[in-house]
């Protein structure tokens, strides 16, 4: 990817000799690198609405649309986006919400470049169309001058549906749900809803503001919502099926952090990343002492791992004021699970990598205190089970990182609250949930699910499919039964 | 959001808090835990239940104003409300019928102490109470810890109240009585524990400890929580909060348990200047 740089006017079409040509990928505005590595605001402005349009013209609207098909939710891509083209920004957030639940979030964390975008007819040349920055628009513009228009809803069915986890997977299901007349009710841990959404994505990547707007959106639509409802501790699935839920939904994530397994990880500085971004995002402890919960400031901050994860968590030491902020990955940058542009903005805000390198152990002061990490370089050699080449140690290249604060950005299994309480559903061997990819099915009737809980940790967009699949699934599952109740 | 029913100052810097809390209070087992949240602003603050009662719908929680968090939950009136209240969390106690069992609770750790002591009497088993505080004014639940037990043993730090010692001077002459016990329980401060643990490995009894290191969600989701047990890591909100105590890594534990010093420090002196302004 092209480095983009802050250019709020639009670029033109330049003109060849008389033949039109097609004007650029238009870039977004955003805030310079040097200024935003130290505050907490969003990184991209959005694009104007002159922007918007010149960007939607691009579109060819081809007639078999590739790139609805690289989309998980099977947004109407070139309708929306000929509706923006032609002016109509709300008639374009309709059609985006038609099968999207969460624009304003996707436009922003989904990572277009894989999915829509890449299929684009445009994308050969580098100069797909900007698909995601385009939802990202018709969404905000949808939400700041929209008349919270909601969509129709089928009659009443008198069905309810638990579903448990407020998270990318069970908003989506839950929206879905509720638009075909079932009664809702989301079930969350924490007391925030919006799952890893509001504890997990930083602000400066997705605003907290605007998750809570999606959150209100589907409670407008009827939507219920039981914060501080860990099921599995505060009730079981069999109590909610007991207590007269017709169906559940479990979309409860990957939310049980690994670690290293290194000598010194359970000094004092070491965080696993879902503790380092719940403290900053959920609990704003960047704001302490105003918000009372603590974080460690670290000078020097390394975060291990090379996911989007280890980006946000990285970026979000510099904004708590770090000096230098590592990244610390045992392979090469080509094999980085991040996004190009999550890297990308790393690099600009200037966050260090320190590349086939692999923790030995972190060291300690004698309060406990992180005071070094001792680490290793990696040359690649055959490819492993993932595709990927294998880290070898390169011997005696042993060297201590200076460093006080380590944050473990390795990944997440699957939480074992819902597993270990319910009887008769059935888990792989890492504890993940089983169920059809089709209909989310789990091995216990009336039960369903989807998301990280039962594919592992994996991205927003993936886990919304997901929800939707199970929705209409759910939907399917609850008319065979009251038409089963209704027969004589 | 939870309505406080009943407040109490049961000793000096000590609060007892009674919550409008019914699902809780209904399905809550011995040993587990609550987290509560004062505000949008609060931290999250994880405190075993003391007590509860599923006919009123209330639980108990019992803590020291010590942080500028439990301060500011300490100071809600009652009628007042807690924001955020979640539970019951952590695994239960391993409640069942050994025969005999020594509770020990030290300082505020009688607070939970004393809802296992209450469950282990009424499985049947015989159980001796020891609880013990620095003074007598900083000693709680005697009462109650009486009345579940076959017998009550008391002592403070200073002898400002029935005998000078500390529980494991009681918890050794108890053994040294030569009855047969079957498994102590030790709650209270890191050391307290620590030392148990030491006499009663010496003593080959099994252990249970209930540890209380820093947590934020308490299901799972962000590890802060990690202890070492026989060398391995654990998480205290679902693999604990009780664990064997003859495996405990307690210099791990006391550590992080230090980890915030330095921000509680500027947070109280923020919270004494705000309530003086």
């Amino acid at each position: 990817m092209s480095p983009e740089n802050a250019t709020p006017t639009p670029s033109p079409a330049p003109s060849a000799g008389g033949k039109k040509v097609r004007a650029p990928r238009q870039k977004m505005p955003e805030q310079p690198a040097a200024e935003r590595a130290r505050n907490f605001n969003e990184v991209p402005y959005g694009y104007s609405a002159e922007l918007a349009e010149l960007e939607a013209s691009r579109c060819l609207q081809c007639k078999k649309p590739a790139c609805v098909e690289g989309c998980p939710v099977c947004v109407d891509i070139p309708g929306f986006i000929k509706r923006v083209a032609a002016g109509d920004y709300l008639g374009a957030a309709q059609a985006v919400k038609a099968t999207n639940s969460l624009p304003a979030v996707c436009g922003r964390v989904c990572p277009q470049e894989e999915q829509c975008e890449k299929l684009c007819v445009l994308a050969k040349k580098g100069e797909s169309v900007a698909v995601g920055r385009l939802e990202r628009f018709v969404a905000d513009y949808e939400r700041e001058h929209g008349k919270g228009q909601l969509p129709p809803k089928a009659p009443p069915s008198g069905m309810k549906v638990a579903v448990v986890g407020s998270g990318p997977a069970g908003l989506t299901c839950a929206g879905e749900l509720v638009k075909m007349g079932h009664e809702v009710t989301v079930f969350e841990a924490l007391h925030k809803a919006g799952g890893v959404l509001v504890y997990g994505i930083p602000e400066f990547r997705l605003p907290k503001a605007i998750v809570q707007a999606e959150v209100d959106y589907l409670q407008r639509l009827g939507v219920k919502l039981e914060l501080n409802s860990p099921v599995g501790k505060s009730e079981t699935v069999d109590e909610l099926l007991a207590s007269g839920f017709d169906a559940v939904f479990i979309g409860t994530g990957a939310g049980l952090p690994y670690f290293m397994g290194v000598p010194g990880e359970n000094l004092i500085g070491v965080y696993s990343a879902n503790e380092y971004l719940t403290r900053s995002n959920l609990m704003k402890a960047y704001l302490f002492p105003e918000y009372a919960t603590p974080i460690i400031r670290g000078k020097r901050v390394a975060t291990i791992g090379g996911g989007n994860v280890a980006m946000d968590a990285a970026r979000t030491a510099l904004r708590l004021g770090a000096e230098k902020s590592f990244i610390v990955y045992r392979r090469s940058r080509q094999e980085m699970p991040a996004r190009s542009e999550e890297i990308h903005h790393a690099e600009e805000e200037g966050i260090e990598f320190q590349l086939l390198t692999a923790p030995v152990q972190v060291l300690g002061d004698e309060a406990g205190r992180v005071k070094g990490m001792e680490c290793l370089r990696m040359e690649l050699g055959e490819p492993d089970a993932s595709g990927r080449r294998r880290p070898v140690p390169v011997k005696g290249s042993e060297f201590v990182l200076d460093i006080d604060t380590v944050v473990v950005a390795i990944g997440n299994g699957p939480n074992p609250l819902i597993p270990q309480t319910t009887p008769g559903l059935a888990t792989g061997k890492h504890g993940n949930i089983t169920a059809d990819e089709a209909t989310g099915a789990t091995s216990k009737p009336g039960v369903f699910a989807g998301g990280d809980i039962v594919t592992g940790a994996a991205t927003v967009i993936l886990a919304m499919g997901a929800g939707r699949r199970a929705a209409a699934a759910i939907d399917a599952y609850l008319k065979s039964k009251s038409g089963k109740l209704l027969a004589p | 959001m939870a309505k406080v029913v009943s407040r109490r100052e049961i000793a000096p810097q000590t609060v007892l808090l009674e919550l409008a809390a019914p699902k809780i209070a209904a399905k809550r087992r011995p040993g587990q835990f609550v987290i509560l949240k004062k505000d949008e602003q609060g931290e999250r603050i994880p405190l075993t239940i003391a007590m509860a009662d599923a006919g009123k719908g209330t639980i108990t929680v019992i803590f020291q104003m010590v942080g500028a968090g439990t301060r500011a939950l300490g100071a809600v009136p009652v009628g007042g409300e807690v924001l955020d209240v979640v539970g019951p969390l952590g695994k239960p106690t391993d409640i069942h019928k050994v025969g005999t069992v020594v509770s020990v609770g030290g300082g505020i750790g009688t607070a939970v102490a004393y809802p296992i002591a209450e469950a282990m009497k009424a499985l049947g088993n015989k159980v001796i109470g020891i609880v013990g505080a620095r003074s007598r004014e900083l000693l709680i639940l005697e009462e109650e810890m009486r009345a579940v037990s076959d017998e009550l043993l008391v002592t403070t730090d200073d002898g400002s109240y029935v005998r000078k010692g500390f529980v494991t001077d009681v918890l050794k002459e108890v053994i040294a009585r030569g009855e047969k016990i079957d498994e102590v329980l030790a709650i209270g401060p890191v050391p307290m524990m620590r030392a148990v643990c030491k006499v009663t490995q010496e003593a080959g009894i099994k252990t249970v400890v209930s540890l209380n290191p820093i947590m934020i969600d308490g299901t799972g989701m962000c590890g802060g929580c990690r202890v070492e047990i026989a060398g391995q890591t654990k998480f205290a909100c679902v693999d604990g909060p009780e664990f064997d105590g003859h495996q405990v890594n307690w210099d791990v534990l006391g550590q992080r348990l230090a980890a915030y010093k330095p921000h509680e420090q500027e947070a109280c002196r923020l919270h004494d200047a705000e309530k003086r302004a």
